[in-house]
């Protein structure tokens, strides 16, 4: 018969017989459960809340997206992205080159950092001309990036600069483009659970829809 | 309604929450890690991995156990990483490099969740739920079991036995977390996060781009990452990403559960040793830490320092609209508070003294409430040092729950101060001293070195939150701080072990007119004096280096 295994030996060994059991229980039963659940019962949310154009998936209701003009040279990675003045624009993103989703994250810089300070009065002066309204009323948000570099939203002081200008790009009664913002317009939750906001790619989406 | 009021509400609404479940969960902690009871298929594990169930180990043997455990876990998790591109779910990601896998298999297993990798560019689906989130399980239970250890330290007389870890871990695993975590994974999805096992989708967006949707199996995850104090996130942006934290009721959910186990865990101490008054006086300290934190980091946000905040005319760089400041910062607070290290926000873009006072929560051992588990443990040595400190002060021995507090028991307690503190620094001092290594330092003068300081602060505590301006990914930080993660969980369990070994062993002594009452205000004004003054004293001067220079330069 085969000597018994020493005491340190065997102590790994339960060690990893645990971790085994749990692999499964934890790691594929306890997951596998809840995606079965998820996708019966929360189908929507739990693939993404993906909004549709003409059945075509165009993005999800929870991840902004870059509104910008057709780059004049596509091969040239260099090359400024330009805002199409007919969407509402998002915040500026730090996730790869604006709002990809494979690299999520935020810019990183420190509060006093002397690149983000001149980014930011250079955002100022580029949002302020481009919506047409004083530098010193661009809200905050429109001159940072977010966290994760693919926020949805905007805030609501944000959307309504932008009214006029969408309007004109597009031809549109400003009322009703007004209207629809306030449509859009979502309160803290439960009235006091963090910030009020506008998301930016269905409001878009809607505002595709009437022309 | 006005921002103030609103973040107040928040606030008052988790004190509310937490309050309520004080004692519910105090209270079926304490049953589930005295009852001599096993469930069926509890006694189905024992089989299956070959333990006595009925057996107690020494707090030797239970130290033992816990290593090997660790040992077990971190080559496990190692190799499940180096082999991920030959199993299923890899999503043709390659096998994670050696230096990454083991970063993060010791980030994993030390329940701090530090990620040099970025999830959606570098795990698969299998790896990140069967075996990065199973740690998340195991990790929690391992360390609520060590507090378990030292508790019964406290209410037990003249024994060598401490309990038995693979009952400890067991059971918790089964029946507190899994069963919490179905639940909440549930109201999560229905919330709007995401639970599939797809591969990311490429959309046409609205203007004509292209856009690369992820999937994954994240909502399980969540749940766990957050109640089990773990942290680690399934995507790069951690608790920030949409489909991690789709608004603000499930940030204030995320927040909810990153606290409630350790801020119930002083019920479960007052329950086992049979004082509950001796847990309120702990939880009370806590609180005033954690009050005095969130409304610090609060304010220092709303005061936006800092030249490019101050352009900006507010804190919203690395913030996300749907949170606003509140959110974050209540979040912030709590995530290193305890060595959870999820984040909502970067840490990094806060202001000066903001993300001063995030390393600072850490700094003070996370305690307040602290990990799952390693918080209570961490707290009670401290109340050890008050208790120690106040028998010095009118000259008797002192005793803490009818247990003499002598120089065996003040060697252990004052090795566990000593720990973590001396990783931190001399972490942070070998760093800055090689110019290849401060390389990875994103941004310049005061700030950058917090980058350093906070990276080993968050390591050597077990949090995982980062100014993630620094670049970990070469192969001396990960290696080094996989290291420190590993020294900075194990060691404090070592002399946590040898404490609670220590104090089992004792025959109780009764209390007399000279004994410290430690259920007193008194006793917790001392407590959060000692936390303050050990820390204080300890870091001061690497403080001073870093945010303070920042944040009090005009």
């Amino acid at each position: 018969m085969a000597k018994p295994l020493p005491a340190l030996v065997r102590l790994h060994l339960t060690g990893l017989r645990v971790i085994l059991v749990f692999t499964v229980v934890c790691g594929l039963a306890y997951p596998l459960l809840i995606t079965g659940i998820a996708q019966v019962a929360f189908s929507r949310q739990a693939n993404g809340s993906q909004l549709r154009q003409n059945g075509q998936v165009v993005g999800s209701s929870l991840l902004g997206q870059t509104f910008d003009l057709p780059k004049k040279n596509p091969n040239d990675p260099k090359e400024q992205a330009r805002p199409d003045p007919k969407w509402f624009q998002p915040r500026p993103s730090a996730a790869g080159a604006g709002y990809d989703a494979t690299a999520s994250g935020a810019s990183n810089l420190g509060p006093n950092d002397p690149g983000l300070t001149q980014t930011i009065h250079d955002r100022r002066a580029a949002v302020a001309a481009f919506d047409g309204v004083a530098p010193g009323r661009v809200p905050p948000d429109a001159l940072t990036a977010s966290g994760s570099g693919l926020d949805p939203d905007i805030s609501p002081a944000y959307a309504y600069q932008q009214v006029d200008r969408v309007a004109k790009a597009r031809g549109l009664d400003a009322a009703k483009v007004r209207q629809l913002v306030e449509d859009h317009v979502q309160d803290r939750n439960l009235g006091f659970l963090g910030g009020p906001r506008v998301a930016v790619v269905p409001l878009n989406l809607a505002l595709a829809r009437i022309g | 309604m006005d921002p103030t009021l609103a973040g107040a509400l928040q606030a008052l609404a988790l004190v509310a929450a937490l309050a309520l479940s004080h004692r519910p969960l105090g209270d079926y902690l304490a049953h589930l890690l005295t009852s001599a009871k096993h469930l069926r298929v509890e006694r189905g594990i024992y089989r299956l991995i070959g333990v006595n169930g009925d057996f107690d180990q020494t707090w030797m043997a239970y130290l033992r156990s816990v290593l090997a455990f660790s040992a077990a876990s971190v080559l496990f998790l190692y190799a499940f990483q180096r082999l991920q591109n030959h199993l299923w779910l890899s999503l043709g990601f390659p096998a994670v490099g050696p230096a990454t896998a083991w970063n993060t298999a010791a980030s994993f297993v030390t329940n701090t969740n530090w990620q040099s990798y970025s999830g959606e560019a570098t795990m698969g689906h299998l790896v990140q739920m069967a075996g990065l989130a199973v740690q998340n399980f195991l990790s929690a239970a391992v360390a609520i079991g060590v507090v378990a250890a030292l508790i019964r330290g406290f209410h037990r007389n003249r024994t060598d036995r401490v309990g038995n870890l693979w009952v400890d871990l067991v059971r918790v695993t089964l029946r507190l977390l899994l069963p919490v975590s179905v639940v909440f994974a549930i109201v999560f999805v229905a919330a709007g996060m995401v639970e599939n096992l797809h591969a990311a989708a490429q959309v046409t967006t609205l203007s004509g781009g292209g856009q690369s949707l992820p999937g994954g199996p994240v909502a399980s995850q969540e749940v766990i990452k957050e109640f089990g104090t773990n942290g680690g996130g399934f995507y790069n942006a951690n608790s920030a990403h949409p489909f991690e934290n789709p608004n603000p009721f499930t940030n204030w959910l995320e927040i909810y559960l990153l606290l409630v186990i350790s801020f119930s865990l002083p019920r479960t101490f007052g329950t086992m040793v049979g004082d509950r008054r001796q847990g309120y006086a702990i939880v009370a300290v806590m609180a005033v830490f954690w009050v005095g934190s969130a409304s610090l980091l609060t304010f220092f946000e709303w005061q936006h320092n800092g030249t490019a905040l101050q352009a900006a005319g507010a804190a919203m760089e690395g913030k996300e609209v749907r949170f606003g400041i509140a959110a974050s910062t209540l979040f912030a607070s709590s995530t290193t508070l305890t060595s959870t290290g999820a984040v909502d926000a970067a840490h990094d873009s806060l202001s000066p003294l903001g993300g001063g006072v995030t390393v600072f929560d850490m700094m003070l051992g996370e305690i307040a409430p602290g990990g799952t588990g390693s918080g209570l443990y961490g707290m009670l040595v401290l109340a050890v040092v008050a208790v120690f400190v106040a028998g010095l002060m009118v000259g008797r021995t002192p005793e803490y729950l009818g247990k003499k507090l002598g120089g065996r028991e003040m060697k252990f307690a004052s090795l566990y101060i000593l720990t973590t503190p001396a990783i931190v620094l001399i972490g942070t001092g070998v760093a800055m001293t090689f110019r290849g290594e401060r390389a990875a330092i994103l941004n310049s003068g005061p700030h950058g070195f917090s980058e350093v300081l906070y990276a080993f602060t968050s390591a050597a505590n077990n949090n995982g939150s980062a100014f993630a301006g620094l670049t970990v990914t070469s192969t001396w930080w990960n290696t080094a701080l996989g290291l420190v993660m590993l020294f900075g969980r194990l060691l404090p369990m070592v002399f946590v072990l040898a404490l609670a070994g220590s104090l089992a062993r004792q025959q109780p002594v009764p209390a007399t007119a000279g004994t410290l009452p430690t259920h007193r205000p008194l006793f917790v004004g001392m407590l959060s004096g000692v936390v303050l003054i050990v820390v204080g004293l300890t870091y001061f001067p690497a403080l001073a280096l870093g945010p303070l220079a920042e944040g009090l330069h005009r």
